[in-house]
């Protein structure tokens, strides 16, 4: 789940420099289609040489704003701006923006070289030319001697590639990317994960990905914007998606995590936690400090499964533990998923890294077992 | 996982179906039983081990249709093609004859002289001349007319698409005969055309419409124009827009996006289409007769003349035999073609 080096290029971290231009800017944009509103009042900053991605589930709305910003579709109403331009009314075939389909789109009458060369021979730019630079696309995916194949002779990460180099060859100022990796293999997808990683640092375009897969979103993004019924719900890089959920929305979209509803009514002990009382579990929980600020209303505790411990003797703790019964073991090779049911018939879910080749707490189906977690875990969210 | 429950009562549509496989599971074992037989089996394996089993049979029955009725007919066309007129019953010379009394004595009538008198008369090169131009011009006017037909349909509104092709189809459910009179009473010199004009002021006297090559023109594209319709129907229809954005995308206008794109993609259809009408305009008899010129040279006018007025059913054969192979070598060649662009297709 590690972001890819999104603390160390200076470059990342632009969207936390109030002085710096956004390259791309969306207000207060609406799209609907009659009664169906797909994009509901979004505003967004994407900027330059970022890799942003837009998740969310289907019909979340997000293809349809990647659409209008390649000019596909128009706003019902706001604006968006790429480079200080305002692309109201500005056709797809006049933006300085190119986009790769999820299908990819390929012409299956012309060649691999037709294909990728199509974009500079619409600018009419001279044979040699054309020539010269389809073969350096080429060259950058990995395509040499491709050339005078029809698409249909490729294998699909070779025509994923090929999209690719196509949508690369006019040097836009910003590539769309609509679900890249849906139609490749699980281990394919991962090698392309990387290397799209590698190709974006390299050129210095920005990147917009619209994925529904978080673990892609988590490995490709600078930053993510998860979407849901239309609207942005969060905005973060994959670390702060992930650790400090904004609602519970996108605590349970990305990755799992255990919820348990609390009293909304909190104080502090001496330490300075937030002290929560919630039916699911017998003890309070108490939560540190700084895990985001105390929301109003209805509110849940979240515990992602890898930060509860899994114990046979009680914690010697007054706070942050409960205990249950193991219902199921699932053993995943890295890791062993545990479903614990709580007293109050609650399950929850906990992981467990399999460090050891053999595991010498020997925990079973149907064992009592304590599960404690740290003050700093616990996330408090609001719907 | 628990086994979902079964329900208390299985819904209506569930028994029935339910009833339906316990049928069909009934059908196929009394057929299995059956086919195990002895006989039978004997029967399956002498006849397999012949190459026929129930997919020889499905292809047979086309075949054993063209082979009847399109091979043994043509065989007969082409027999009378090779004899030479007599006035009989038949009118021709039978191809082999018994001279004499003895079984040896086998004369045999075979006559190239029609095919050559084709070539050597120019009357009928003039008239397939001429019968090409026809419809290579009515095929072209098809296919302006037809192909934004078609595609308008097919970026029409889904609702809207099976409506739209109705009414194209929808003349053919009058008798062809009866839209080509039609026709003859909208272009003759009162007729309502010319009296339209007149009333609007355009003209001060009718043009003459009826009995001219435009007429022949005008009536075989409008007869055949729904066979150029529906197959660049049928291929625009299905054809992936994604295609198109993808094109815009990359600096492409809506209009180059149509000929570097949506044109040669659709080009199966234009050949299929342009088949379709060109094939039977080369021959057409009745369009030409009735609309056109009374001195028209149509291939198909002078084949009818041969047959009904001069009565020489060898020319006349010689005749039909050429226009086939005039047709069918170009389409050979055009299906190979079109053959090796699937190839570089999906």
């Amino acid at each position: 789940m590690a972001s890819s080096a999104a603390d160390s290029a200076s470059v990342r971290q632009a969207w936390n420099d109030p002085t710096a231009e956004p390259y791309i800017r969306i207000e207060g944009v609406t799209k609907s289609f009659g009664d169906f509103v797909a994009v509901d009042d979004v505003s967004l900053n994407i900027f330059k040489s970022e890799l942003f991605c837009l998740l969310g589930g289907s019909g979340c709305g997000k293809t349809t704003l990647l659409r209008m910003l390649a000019g596909f579709e128009e706003p019902s109403s706001g604006r968006i701006f790429i480079d200080g331009l305002d692309m109201c009314g500005i056709p797809p075939y006049q933006r300085p923006v190119n986009m790769m389909f999820q299908s990819y789109a390929l012409f299956p009458h012309m060649s691999v070289e037709q294909n990728v060369g199509f974009g500079l021979k619409m600018e009419h730019r001279s044979r040699s030319e054309i020539a010269g630079r389809v073969g350096q696309m080429l060259e950058l995916v990995r395509l040499e001697g491709f050339g005078k194949r029809k698409p249909h002779q490729l294998s699909g990460g070779q025509r994923q590639r090929v999209a690719l180099a196509r949508a690369l060859i006019k040097q836009p100022k910003l590539l769309l990317l609509d679900e890249p990796l849906a139609a490749l293999d699980k281990k394919l997808r991962e090698h392309t994960q990387f290397e799209l990683v590698n190709l974006q640092e390299q050129l210095g375009i920005s990147f917009v990905v619209v994925t529904h897969d978080q673990e892609e979103a988590m490995t490709l993004s600078s930053r993510i914007g998860v979407m849901d019924h239309g609207r942005i719900v969060q905005v973060g890089t994959p670390k702060e998606i992930y650790e400090f959920p904004g609602n519970r929305f996108v605590a349970e979209f990305i990755g799992s995590v255990n919820l348990f509803e609390g009293q909304a009514a909190a104080e502090q002990d001496e330490d300075g936690h937030l002290c929560f009382a919630c039916p699911e579990l017998e003890r309070p929980v108490h939560v540190a400090r700084g895990a985001g600020p105390a929301p109003q209303g209805r509110i849940w505790v979240a515990i992602r499964p890898e930060k509860m411990q899994l114990s046979l003797a009680p914690p010697p703790a007054a706070a942050n533990w409960t205990q249950g019964r193991v219902k199921e073991i699932a053993y995943l090779g890295d890791l062993s998923v545990f479903l614990v049911a709580l007293q109050s018939g609650k399950t929850i879910r906990v992981t467990r890294p399999n460090v050891m080749r053999h595991d010498d707490q020997g925990i079973t189906w149907e064992q009592q077992v304590y599960l404690h977690w740290h003050d700093s875990s616990p996330v408090l969210v609001s719907e | 996982m628990k086994p979902a429950g079964r329900p208390e009562e299985m819904p209506r549509a569930t028994a029935e179906q339910a009833a339906g496989e316990r049928f069909g599971r009934a059908l196929r074992t009394t057929l299995g039983a059956l086919a195990r037989r002895p006989p039978i089996r004997w029967l399956r394996t002498q006849l397999a081990r012949r190459g026929l089993n129930g997919r020889t049979a499905v292809i047979a029955v086309p075949y054993l249709w063209l082979l009847l009725f399109f091979l043994v007919p043509f065989a007969i066309v082409l027999k009378i093609s090779f004899s030479e007129a007599q006035i009989a019953m038949p009118p021709y010379q039978p191809l082999l004859q018994w001279a004499g009394e003895r079984l040896a004595d086998i004369r045999l009538n075979v006559n190239p002289g029609n095919l050559l008198y084709l070539v050597e008369d120019s009357l009928y090169l003039r008239a397939f001349a001429n019968s090409l131009q026809v419809a290579a011009i009515s095929t072209l006017a098809a296919l302006m007319i037809g192909y934004p037909l078609a595609y308008a349909i097919a970026r029409a509104e889904p609702r809207w698409r099976g409506i739209l092709l109705m009414m194209v189809i929808l003349p053919f459910w009058t008798s062809f005969l009866l839209r080509v009179y039609a026709w003859i009473g909208i272009l003759k010199n009162n007729g309502l055309l010319n009296n339209l004009l007149l009333w609007l002021g355009v003209i001060d006297q009718p043009i003459v419409m009826l009995q001219t090559d435009f007429a022949t023109y005008l009536g075989i594209v409008y007869c055949y124009l729904p066979f150029m319709v529906m197959p660049l129907y049928a291929i625009l229809e299905k054809m992936d827009l994604t295609l198109l954005e993808a094109a815009e995308d990359l600096g492409c206008r809506p209009l180059r996006a149509f000929a570097s794109i949506t044109l040669p993609l659709s080009m199966p259809g234009v050949i299929a289409g342009c088949m379709l009408v060109f094939i039977p305009a080369v021959g057409e008899y009745v369009i030409p007769a009735l609309l056109g010129p009374a001195d028209s040279l149509m291939i198909g006018k002078v084949l009818w003349t041969e047959f009904f007025n001069n009565r020489d059913w060898p020319v006349a054969s010689a005749v039909a035999i050429a226009l086939l192979l005039l047709l069918v070598v170009p389409i050979m060649y055009f299906q190979r073609v079109q053959e090796r662009e699937n190839e570089g297709q999906t």
